[in-house]
């Protein structure tokens, strides 16, 4: 789920190259493509307030200062982490900083559109990554143009003019002015043509230190805005009735109840995908548009919808997972093949094998997906809580026919996201509701709407293999994987690169195991599929750190020394995927010794007690965990301790990092524990959270401790790396606890069906 | 006409009245820091006071509350004068994405005010609000936090 667009790996030369393009160059999109524009008000596309520097930067005559902030705030805590970038290299007090919310930014090229001001949009944990070095650029340039500004007014050489927080000053002749004072100047000087040298690590005050989140009072009082917030003069809402059948249509249906229903303005159906078509939106259905959320919901409800036959009403997970194990007696594609897997195998000393099964599960974000938009003849306006302002935008151009430049999209705060929100089909639902009314709309997904309407994370059945020669050494490795595709629909999709957001080659342990191999069978099922949180990462790390225990187990070794062994085998592997160009097993292995002692690891425990460990890295970032549980005698656990790390090179924002690995855990944890998607009849059983309960607070021991552990001075990504061992060290504790092995997720009964069996 | 208290002020809503507290709070009165997340009683995040008492609006028609007093999130606080919940929420940083937010904070200031001094099981046995982004570490920690200031404050 990587979001191409800008990297921040610019040189300094690179600035005078913005300001040429800002300046209304056709330079192909190419090269344009996500070059952060750090803009002057002297070509006037920023702004035209004085107060302004660039589009970031807005300097109050008090001193205060604005911050904007481009990015999709879904819960990460970015739009408080990056203007700690800014503030820091523009040398303000933190306290004086308040944070705006920019719009998306485009600007039209000869051969398509590019960024205005650096790549929007966050996913693949990439948020702070990609905007690392330029947003510090943004801070320490607008600083020197307010050094500048001071140095032209005061008439001395601009070597003598330094900061302090908030002001400029030059000791030779004993001057000293306050940022608000210079910005008018400061604002209408040209830009550096070279960027200025960034602030050396030792010298940060801001970046590096905790800081609290500075929209939480917003938060708490119940003012920040949502994108379900949204009021707008003259606003409809609207609901949606979705087949309840995956890749039905709409052969008729009878509206006058509907329409009875008082405060129902219109009734009309919406045209979904062709069946295996890529979406636009979803679902075939019949759109309700109302003078309130009530009054469209009811008028749903007195809806008669008569549905087609669709080729997927036959389908059930009953099946699905049937048809795995068939696949998996058969020959699939080989994916990749290294050594000679089959040999060594069949010259190993000990073999073992296991069968795994990871079900298909729903984001189920708090807030359910809806937005805001009008679209007139000749612009729209969406106010949308997503992932991806650029696809709001192209999803808002393909229902409206509009240039995109006469679409504008603002962003709300976003009531969680992980990952639903990188498609943008209810901005193109809300689009075809407002175009064919004319009509603001706030389109309103009930939590129904948002569980069986889903791109769902992928599930599947993995079967593992290893062999061992007679010292315990793993030295063959196979991981055969039947599973419904992520990429199931995605326009231009060959059949034979199904497999790869399935299997991520570079992952542990192919980089440590010289025979190995794996294996991939595409499966049918009409759910449609998305990148949930980790994608394959969070499946995998379950499957792989489960399987490395039972070979632990069943060959007489300790989980934790056979995991170092494997991860000391080499000291660095080139990577691939998403999160290259290396990994440092040594990272994970600090990690997992780290966990393991703060969890007094090799402390037996009594009967019914276990500890059970897991690492595994993510998109550039490394986690791991040490779980402890235990297990009364009907198989009822609790979760007594937890104690997870995250190595994120170096915390910008240790507090927000903290968060993001207390929330990660919890997640892969909630959804360990009793979260599946299941198919009948061609339709999503699950409909609300009393059939796809989270996990409350009693399930999360007041034992929990959350490490960061910075490594180098190189921010990794954050946001998803702390889910992935959550769930296998669980399930290895209760292994550990009672040698019952949980081999099919989500744990739900089977502990307590196996224990009382 | 329902006639109501809504944050200590007499109000009318002239809409449906099996229409749910919780989208009366939302379109009509534009009170939005209520959150809609189930609309079956399950998440919390509709969590209001009414007649002081903890209640999810999404299960009560606003038919239901003539006559009756209803605070929301808006009318915790006094001025700028933060509700100790609030404030140990503030403390805390515990929102993420923060949408379950003001549901657990009205949540938890009926919950203090049965239990003044809570042990962890009494948070497990009563907060029941669902929070995605699982904050649950730091609302645990907050509601404790809260607890002290609210007997501070005695
Ligand atoms: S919306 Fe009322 S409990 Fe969830
Ligand atoms: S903070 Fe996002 S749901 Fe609780």
């Amino acid at each position: 789920m990587r979001i191409k667009n800008h990297t921040s790996s610019q040189t300094p030369a690179d600035l005078s190259r913005r300001r040429f393009i800002i300046a209304g160059s056709t330079i192909t999109g190419s090269l344009l493509l996500g070059i952060p524009l750090v803009s002057v008000a002297a070509n006037g596309a920023a702004s035209n307030e004085s107060s302004r520097i660039g589009f970031f930067i807005n300097i109050l005559e008090n001193g205060d200062v604005i911050i904007g902030n481009a990015q999709p705030e879904i819960g990460q805590g970015l739009r408080t982490t990056l203007p700690m970038l800014v503030s820091e290299e523009l040398d303000i007090s933190w306290d004086k900083v308040r944070i705006e919310s920019m719009p998306l930014g485009i600007v039209k090229t000869a051969d398509g559109y590019t960024w205005k001001y650096g790549g929007q949009g966050v996913g693949g944990s990439t948020g702070l990554t990609r905007n690392w070095t330029f947003q510090r650029e943004v801070g320490a340039t607008g600083r020197l143009m307010l050094m500048q500004a001071a140095a032209q007014m005061w008439n001395v050489p601009l070597e003598q003019c330094s900061t302090k927080p908030g002001m400029v000053v030059c000791e030779p002749a004993g001057k000293q002015a306050g940022y608000g004072e210079l910005v008018k100047l400061a604002s209408t000087l040209p830009l550096p043509e070279t960027a200025p040298a960034l602030k050396p690590m030792d010298q940060y005050r801001i970046v590096g230190k905790p800081k609290h989140n500075k929209e939480v009072r917003d938060i708490i009082t119940g003012k920040a805005k949502f994108g379900s917030d949204t009021q707008m003069p003259g606003m409809r809402y609207a609901v949606i009735l979705r087949s309840p059948v995956l890749n039905g249509t709409v052969a008729g249906f009878d509206d006058s109840a509907a329409r009875a229903v008082k405060g129902v303005l219109d009734v009309f159906p919406v045209e979904g995908p062709a069946p295996g078509a890529p979406y636009h939106i979803l679902a075939h259905g019949v759109a309700v548009v109302a003078n309130s959320t009530w009054a469209a919901i009811k008028g749903r409800k007195a809806l008669k919808v008569e549905w087609s036959q669709s080729p997927n009403q036959d389908d059930s997970s009953e099946k699905f997972w049937q048809q795995n194990r068939e696949m998996l007696a058969t020959q699939g594609q080989v994916v990749h093949d290294q050594g000679d897997f089959p040999t060594a195998l069949a010259a190993a000393h000990s073999v073992v094998k296991h069968t795994y099964e990871v079900p298909f599960v729903s984001h189920a974000p708090l807030e359910p997906q809806n937005c805001y938009a009008w679209v007139q003849d000749d612009k729209a306006h969406i106010i949308a809580p997503t992932q991806s302002p650029s696809g709001a935008s192209r999803s808002a151009n393909a229902v409206t026919g509009l240039d995109r430049l006469d679409i504008k999209v603002e962003m709300s705060r976003v009531g969680g996201a992980f990952g639903r929100r990188l498609t943008t089909d209810y901005v193109a639902e809300v689009c075809i509701i407002s175009k064919k009314t004319g009509w603001p709309i706030q389109l309103v997904w009930t939590r129904d709407d948002d569980i069986r309407n889903d791109f769902y994370r992928p599930g599947g059945t993995h079967e593992l293999i290893a062999g061992l020669d007679d010292k315990g050494q793993v030295t063959a490795w196979s991981q055969r994987l039947a599973s419904g595709s992520k990429y199931y629909r995605r326009p231009d999709m060959k059949d034979e690169d199904l497999w790869k957001p399935e299997l991520y080659v570079d992952d542990f342990p192919r980089a440590m195991v010289e025979n190995f191999r794996l294996e991939y069978f595409h499966n049918f099922i009409g759910l449609p599929r998305g990148s949930w949180r980790g994608p394959a990462h969070v499946v995998n790390a379950f499957v792989i750190q489960s399987f490395l225990d039972e070979v632990a187990h069943e060959t007489g070794q300790d989980p934790l020394a056979l995991r170092l062994e494997l991860l000391g085998r080499i000291e660095e592997q080139p990577y691939g995927n998403h999160g290259g160009p290396t990994m440092t097993p040594g990272r994970l292995s600090r990690l997992l010794k780290f966990v393991s002692e703060r969890i007094d690891y090799s402390r037996p425990r009594p009967k019914g007690r276990g500890v059970g460990i897991a690492a595994h890295f993510t998109f550039g970032g490394y986690a791991a965990h040490a779980i402890e549980v235990s297990v009364d005698s009907k198989g009822e656990f609790t979760i007594e301790r937890i104690v997870a790390a995250i190595d994120c090179g170096f915390a910008v924002n240790p507090n927000a990092v903290e968060a993001q690995l207390q929330g990660a855990t919890i997640d892969g944890l909630s959804t360990a524990l009793e979260l599946e998607i299941t198919v009948n009849e061609g339709r999503v059983v699950q409909k609300n959270f009393n059939n796809y309960p989270l996990m409350k607070i009693d399930r999360v021991p007041a034992l929990f401790e959350a490490h960061v552990m910075n490594y180098d001075d190189t921010p990794t990504g954050v946001g998803e790396i702390g889910v992935p061992p959550a769930a296998p060290a669980l399930t290895n504790a209760i292994f550990a606890a009672t040698g019952v092995r949980i081999r099919k997720l989500p744990i739900a009964d089977q502990l307590r069906e196996k224990m009382t069996a | 006409m329902i006639s109501l208290r809504i944050n200590n002020k007499p109000v009318q809503f002239d809409g449906e009245p099996d229409t749910p507290l919780l989208w009366a709070l939302r379109d009509h009165f534009k009170l939005t820091g209520t959150k809609y997340g189930c609309g079956i009683g399950q998440c919390g995040s509709c969590t209001v006071h009414i007649d002081g008492k903890a209640r999810r609006s999404c299960m009560t028609t606003v038919s239901n509350t003539e006559g009756k007093s209803v605070v929301t999130i808006e009318g915790l606080a006094k001025g700028d004068q933060l509700h100790p919940v609030q404030q140990a929420w503030l403390e805390q940083d515990v929102p993420q994405c923060g949408y379950c937010q003001t549901g657990l904070i009205m949540t938890t200031v009926e919950f203090l005010q049965q239990h003044p001094k809570p042990s962890d099981e009494d948070i497990n046995a009563n907060v029941k609000n669902l929070c995605r982004c699982g904050t649950y570490v730091r609302v645990r920690k907050a509601i404790h936090r809260a607890a002290e200031l609210s007997a501070q404050e005695k």
